[in-house]
């Protein structure tokens, strides 16, 4: 063992190791009823690594051109070994993490954990939603299919809405004033690049926050504790918290291989600019709830008011001035459970009554 | 042996350890037979056609595509463009660091740019740092067309 020793005291010596391990040994996690939401977040930074592991494999073989891509991906799903299933994996684990996202952000609202002083970790965390769903919209077109190419076609379409750059933020997205394959060449850059560069800058200041402030203990839990009702109860980070982390993962990514096994994601028929859409043209699911809504309301009440709608949910926690003095604060509960209702009802609605 | 008994905690821990080992293995193995890739169409050429009869004169040379890297196709100095035996062909991969070679009309010589390697028209090393000759093809023709190929000659 004394191998081992000299190899920590040669870095204990240059990054003082001892300093970072009593950190480690000594954070702990707050731990009650309401507990498990904790887990969420650490369940979407895996499921980011995951996306990182297998986006770097897909760029083996992929070829973003107009006249390859389709070929590309159809070759890794049959010819390359195990090729079905880093892009299967690769396509779940997406759609598993934004949904994730999801939940991790509802439960962060519903449970105040935004409040005083956590306020830039909220912001964080809704521009690494908005950099997902950047992601989930500029990969969906990278397989050059039917569908991708329909709602590249409609999604970029609402940029022209913009006021004043309209006209130009629709030809910087499309790299024209028509989706062809210089979109698909420019969203794979947005995609392995620019993206994934942003990304990990917010990340790792999400990261960071959070490291600093330590979990959010909810108002009630607080409330409980200041009453002698219930003891102030923690678990430390290493081994206890991190295993179970371990464990949630191991599962995640055990669904995973199993839905890619069972249900190898679709191809689709290739791209072709000459065909008419086909009826009921959904964007992906997270979209859904937006989409759905156009059809109710005029397209620029509707745009407009879903732009005006996300500055306001970052900008929430300044506005809570009631939970950032401690207190409960039943309206924003109500406008917590009144969105998660609102987008799951248009949602459902989009894909049960595609028609309406 | 056999009567001791393990501690509870460290057969945990074995357990443990040996279930993360067999998971890293398990997406280990994926990982590496997917970056290996499937073997490439062309990869086993060993016939082409690499230039037409005429298109050569004497003392000339002409770098052709054989499956996926390149070969080289040279007309003997006063060699007979019509005759097979007028020709000799190689592969154009340099034996030393992999750079294209080229024929040199001056020299009568294939010569590597990179490293100034020099070759014979038999292939093998006249001077410079490549440490063995030249892989040689051999030449036939059939009709118009000259045919190289990579068995033994």
């Amino acid at each position: 063992m004394t191998g081992m020793n000299k190899l920590y005291n040669w870095w204990n010596e240059r990054v003082d190791l001892d300093n970072l391990l009593a950190f480690l040994k000594h954070k702990t996690v707050p731990h009650h009823r309401h507990s498990l939401w904790y887990y969420v977040g650490g369940m979407c930074l895996y499921l980011f690594i995951v996306q990182v592991i297998t986006g770097i494999l897909l760029l083996l073989y992929y070829k973003p051109t107009a006249e390859a891509a389709y070929e590309s991906v159809q070759y890794i799903m049959t010819e390359v070994p195990f090729g079905w299933l880093v892009r299967s994996i690769h396509s779940y684990a997406a759609n598993l993490f934004i949904g994730l996202i999801f939940v991790h952000m509802f439960s962060v609202f519903l449970m105040k954990a935004y409040r005083r002083p956590r306020e830039l970790t909220w912001i964080t965390g809704v521009l690494l939603l908005l950099l997902a769903m950047g992601f989930g919209f500029s990969g969906y077109l990278l397989p050059w299919n039917q569908l991708a190419y329909l709602a590249t076609n409609v999604g970029t379409n609402f940029a022209i809405m913009t006021p004043f750059i309209g006209k130009w933020l629709l030809v910087f997205l499309r790299g024209g004033t028509e989706v062809t394959g210089a979109t698909l060449t420019r969203f794979f850059g947005f995609h392995v690049a620019v993206l994934p560069g942003l990304t990990t800058a917010v990340l790792g200041l999400h990261l960071l926050f959070v490291q600093r402030l330590g979990m959010s203990v909810p108002l009630s839990i607080e409330k409980e504790i200041a009453e002698g009702k219930a003891p102030r109860k923690e678990i430390p980070f290493l081994p206890n918290f991190l295993y179970r982390d371990i464990l949630g993962w191991t599962l995640a990514l055990g669904l995973i291989v199993l839905l890619s096994s069972l249900f190898p994601w679709e191809l689709g028929e290739k791209a072709d600019i000459l065909k008419p859409a086909p009826p009921h043209v959904r964007p992906e699911w997270f979209f859904v709830f937006m989409y759905q809504t156009l059809k109710y309301v005029p397209k620029a009440v509707g745009v407009f008011g879903f732009a005006i709608a996300g500055v306001a949910w970052i900008l929430l926690p300044f506005f809570d001035w009631k939970s950032n003095r401690g207190q409960p604060n039943k309206l924003y509960t109500v406008i917590g459970v009144f969105a998660v209702l609102y987008m799951a009802a248009l949602t459902l609605i989009g894909y049960l009554a595609p028609g309406e | 042996m056999g009567k001791e008994k393990i501690p509870r905690r460290e057969a945990i821990n074995y357990l443990l350890g040996a279930g993360i080992g067999a998971l890293g293995v398990a997406t280990l193995i994926p990982i590496v037979k997917y970056i290996i890739p499937p073997a490439a169409s062309g990869a086993g050429t060993s016939s082409v056609s690499a230039a037409k009869v005429g298109e050569l004169g004497p003392n000339q040379g002409k770098i052709f595509k054989f499956g996926n890297s390149p070969g080289i196709l040279i007309l003997k100095p006063g060699g007979d463009p019509s005759s097979a035996l007028g020709y000799v062909a190689f592969t154009a991969v340099c034996t030393h660091l992999n750079c294209t070679v080229q024929y040199r009309e001056d020299l009568k010589e294939i010569w590597c740019a990179c490293h100034n390697g020099h070759f014979d028209l038999n292939g093998k090393v006249m001077s410079g740092p490549p440490p063995t000759p030249l892989q040689e093809f051999r030449v036939a023709i059939k009709g118009d067309e000259i045919f190289v190929s990579s068995e033994e000659t």
